[in-house]
């Protein structure tokens, strides 16, 4: 697979580029094209196809970062695929994000009815979140699009039963121009296990720019703490690390990456249940000498480690705050480590 | 609340439940985390069947949307920052679910 060519990037570099992490400042991707192919069927992929299609007037009253709202705005880009494997009833994005990407202005949805074709009989036996989804995707491929729909000048797709065999490079060698898709079929009880076969049959895609959406895996940060290469998690036990006592874990890294913020976040208060338990039950007994950033903050400071407290913290969030309010965004943010340690030292 | 136990707080014509919670300190884990932006359901409420068919305005396509995630819903569920304040809620009674678990993280 010619991944290395340019236009082919992770869409988790690619949010890191609009979100304005620091290290994706860089990533430059080429906006100059019409079509860009999204691999995966989550949340992710719909996030980078909005971004793609969100009109720029939107967009400038965001924080998205400035190097990304300057590109869009010069963006040529008129159709995004967002390109899945299984069917319909596997997607892994929810309707929220689903009916915002329905409702773009400017953008018309396309929905192919054949691909919904017998679903309906089977939604009254889904659970309510899978069958709600299923029936506004049925909903938007059967209705008429509407008179301001037709006048769109973008328009996103949902591609089902599509596995990506090749990226296709253009004559220089050095740019994707195109994808080789395998055509699927599904296999199994209709719902949500259906199985993807291939059938042998593929297609070719035209694109500018693929972007690559299909999952995150935690990686072992060294060999110290036990790691499960397998399913690409830490070691652990509902959140204790296995085989370590007084060690624990929460969020993707403890069970895999999926869920939203508010989902980690109550890990993250189940987790801290489960310590408050363990010390009553003796499981763990804090002794006297764990004194925290008494004993952390000498040693880093030893070791020769640059710090940056919540005061420092609050000091970024006000200046970028007000930056923000110089060109009407909720905050402009800083997209050089540097600078904001050079601005916490002015 | 989760534990049995009764609040009461004063709120005005106007507020929002959500709002109402935050201001007056209600201790509620995760209680609003989207601060009121339809982008989660912990501030999902439970309230008594009439006091749910009183209510001014049904539900949008948005806060259904959000329902769909929320974990315990009933069929008398709402998102508190959704539920604005009338006169006639005075003496509104209700229930916080158990648990504020997102079931876009459910990974079995």
């Amino acid at each position: 697979m010619f991944e290395n060519l340019q236009g082919v990037h992770s869409a988790r570099a690619f949010v890191g580029w609009y979100n304005g992490l620091a290290e994706n400042k860089n990533l430059s991707p080429d906006l100059s094209v019409d079509t860009v192919a999204v691999i995966g069927h989550g949340n992710v992929a719909l996030d980078v196809a909005r971004i793609l299609l969100t009109p720029v007037s939107t967009l400038e009253k965001t924080d998205i970062s400035q190097h990304a709202l300057e590109a869009l705005c010069h963006s040529k880009v008129r159709k995004v695929h967002v390109i899945g494997r299984r069917g319909p009833l596997q997607v892994a994005f929810t309707i929220k994000e689903l009916r915002e990407m329905t409702k773009l202005p400017g953008c018309r949805t396309i929905f192919d009815k054949s691909d919904f074709e017998g679903l309906d009989k089977y939604l009254k036996d889904f659970p309510r979140p899978r069958k709600r989804l299923t029936e506004l995707m049925i909903k938007t491929a059967l209705t008429e699009q509407s008179e301001s729909q037709n006048k769109a000048d973008s328009e996103w797709k949902v591609q089902f039963l599509r596995s990506p065999l090749e990226i296709l490079p253009d004559s220089s060698g050095k740019k994707v121009s195109g994808i080789r898709l395998g055509v699927n079929r599904l296999e199994g009880n209709i719902g949500e296990n259906q199985q993807a076969v291939p059938t042998g049959q593929t297609e070719e895609l035209s694109c500018g720019l693929v972007l690559r959406s299909i999952g995150y895996k935690s990686a072992p940060k060294d060999g110290t703490i036990p790691f499960d290469n397998k399913k690409g998690l830490l070691l652990n036990e509902k959140g204790r690390i296995v085989g370590e006592t007084g060690l624990y874990c929460s969020g993707w890294v403890k069970q895999g990456p999926t869920g939203v913020i508010a989902t980690t976040m109550n890990d993250a208060f189940e987790l801290g249940k489960l310590i408050v338990s363990d010390i009553a039950k003796s499981v763990i007994q804090p002794t006297s000498h764990q004194v925290g950033k008494k004993i952390i903050l000498p040693l880093l400071k030893e070791k020769g480690v640059t710090t940056v407290s919540f005061a420092d913290w609050m000091k970024i969030d006000a200046e970028e705050i007000r930056r923000g309010q110089k060109v009407g965004k909720p905050r402009e943010k800083i997209l050089d480590v540097q600078e904001i340690m050079d601005f916490l030292k002015s | 609340m989760r534990d049995g136990s009764k609040v009461s707080t004063k709120a005005n014509v106007g507020d929002n439940i959500l709002d109402i919670i935050v201001d007056n300190d209600i201790d509620i884990d995760g209680y609003g985390a989207c601060e009121g932006t339809l982008a989660c359901s912990t501030c999902h409420l439970v309230f008594k069947k009439d006091d749910y068919n009183k209510l001014p305005e049904k539900p949008s396509d948005e806060e259904l949307d959000m329902l769909d995630l929320a974990y315990g819903l009933t069929d008398t569920s709402r998102l508190g920052c959704q539920i604005i304040l009338t006169k006639d809620m005075d003496g509104l009674e209700v229930a916080v679910p158990t648990g504020v678990a997102d079931a876009r993280g459910s990974a079995e």
